[in-house]
């Protein structure tokens, strides 16, 4: 064991969980802006119509809000249970800076229709160069980390983390290649149905390994963490990992059923997209049941309320997911706002919870506080959230059956019972039950901020020295 | 031997290898070093007064 006392890198994390929070209220506002553009046509205005702000929306989102939110756990995470500081040098500030700037031009260049038109992978060729050399580093700085541990055992949220740093900078380097016309304008390498079927490999392990693999390493660190108490079953957690392992990487063709993708494609991606419910649950349950024996907890700890709470949400949308692979349901929900709810089942319920509940864990810690300024506003954001999140997913459910059935009655001579205007009227009320949903989850963040800038307030970011255990010295 | 038979035995050795890393998982062998790596996180400066070792029935 060395004698010098190295400290943390908490600078990085502080970084990152800041800006969380700020992207999380912008890509939100974006969110509700589009939200009321359905519902109220006359805010399309000149360029910021729907189809621009769409994919600002959901870039922001995933990765500004939910990118800074897995740099920041994952560089708490892999520092505290490795027992080190972060790897890397100018590597490290590096990262954040370069996503900074990814964030910022992605802001610049969708609104003005510069675009790869592929989803969740808008953003041309130079910006992403810049996010391959990002992840790049991020990669080094992680792993490097982990290769300088002082235990001997890598705690299993570092095996998600680790996962989804490696799956993403897979899937970014496929989907994305492109031939270059100019600096603004590129056409993919592929065509036709492998483009499609490309795309949606990419797509859906985007959900699985971005939005899936590195939240559940925020879950197998913060919710032991904040209910004081190891993960219920390591063991299950080991399986639970390679299990989502060896089958994500097959349910991306879910997305193209009744498409010109060959058909047994199609049924590959049913099948596995529906083993992946057991994986899923055997994780809810492992995060859920670690507060066995400390349920009491839940009753005043509102962080502990977002995380578990989230864990509920995301074995509902990973029980929806697979039932919603099955082709015959999948010919009702396809293109219907069934799955925007659906998502954002996963994204407000699961995604932005579990987030948001680690980031109020880090927040006081990371600013010299023993907790956050209000504990009350944190309960207040909770029911805000959970109320906003709860109203989006019914008024899509709704509207989205609604729309399915409408699209496939036909009359007694086979003509089509509604036109396509109708089922658009039809689905106004619930339109904007959803912006009302979206309104109330971005107060929720609002409040956050408030709270977050109070408890920075007046805090001393104190360098942490690295604890090397002496009893896991490997 | 076609292509499509090197396709199936890697997915039968996919499986095999994921039944091996269950049993692996259940294995008498890994409890302590999987008690140990469940504590990781509690080995911090400000969980001193948090019960150093914990596990749960399983």
């Amino acid at each position: 064991m060395s004698v010098t006392k190295t400290t943390y890198n908490d600078k990085v994390v502080r970084q990152f969980a800041v800006m969380t929070v700020i992207w999380g209220i912008v890509g939100m506002l974006v969110g509700v802006i589009i939200a009321a553009q359905l519902v109220w046509p006359e805010l399309n205005l000149g360029f910021l119509h729907f189809g621009r702000l769409r994919p600002l929306h959901t870039n922001a989102v995933i990765f500004a809000f939910g990118g800074c939110a897995l740099f920041a756990t994952s560089y708490w995470c892999v520092q505290r249970t490795c027992h080190t500081r972060l790897w890397g040098g100018p590597l490290v500030p590096f990262t954040f800076w370069g996503w900074q700037i990814v964030i910022l031009l992605a802001a610049i260049t969708l609104p003005l229709g510069i675009t790869q038109s592929k989803e969740y992978a808008e953003l041309e060729w130079p910006i992403d160069i810049l996010i391959t050399l990002v992840w790049v580093s991020y990669a080094l700085v992680f792993f490097g980390t982990i290769a300088k541990r002082t235990v001997s055992h890598i705690y299993v949220a570092n095996w998600f983390f680790g996962a989804f740093i490696i799956a993403v900078a897979l899937l970014h380097l496929v989907n994305s290649a492109a031939v270059p016309v100019s600096l603004t304008k590129s056409y993919s390498v592929y065509s036709g149905v492998q483009d499609a079927m490309i795309q949606w490999w990419y797509g859906h392990n985007a959900v699985g390994f971005f939005l899936t693999a590195g939240f559940l390493g925020m879950m197998y660190y913060f919710v032991p963490k904040q209910a004081g108490r190891p993960v219920y079953s390591y063991r299950l957690s080991v399986v639970h990992f390679w299990a989502l392992i060896f089958t994500y990487m097959w349910a991306g063709p879910h997305h193209l059923h009744y498409t010109a993708l060959p058909d047994w494609t199609q049924s590959v991606g049913m099948v596995f997209s529906l083993i992946l419910l057991a994986p899923s649950w055997g994780g809810m349950i492992n995060g859920i049941m670690t507060l066995s024996g400390a349920w009491h907890k839940l009753r005043d700890d509102p962080i502990l309320k977002f995380l578990i709470t989230s864990l509920s949400f995301y074995g509902m949308s990973t029980f929806e997911g697979p039932m919603m692979a099955i082709k015959t349901v999948n010919a009702l929900s396809h293109y219907t706002d069934w799955t925007v709810g659906h998502v954002h089942s996963g994204a407000l319920g699961w995604v932005a919870m579990v987030s948001i509940g680690s980031i109020y864990y880090l927040l006081p810690k990371l600013f010299g506080k023993t907790e956050m300024y209000s504990t009350k506003l944190v309960t207040t954001h909770f029911w805000i959230a959970t109320i906003g999140t709860v109203l989006y997913i019914a008024s899509m459910w709704i509207a989205g059956v609604m729309q399915g059935l409408m699209w496939r009655a036909v009359n007694a001579d086979g003509t089509l019972a509604y036109s396509f205007v109708e089922s658009v009227k039809g689905s106004y009320p619930f339109w904007a039950i959803r912006w009302l949903g979206g309104v109330l989850f971005l107060s929720g963040m609002l409040i956050m901020a408030y709270n977050m800038f109070k408890t920075m307030a007046g805090g001393k970011t104190q360098d942490v020295t690295v604890n090397v255990p002496v009893a896991h010295h490997a | 031997m076609d292509i499509n038979d090197l396709r199936s035995i890697t997915t039968v050795l996919g499986l095999l290898c994921f039944l091996g890393i269950v049993a692996w998982a259940y294995g008498k062998g890994s409890k302590k070093g999987f008690d140990e790596a469940a504590n990781l996180p509690f080995a911090e400066n400000d969980d001193q007064d948090a019960t150093s070792k914990m596990s749960h029935p399983r």
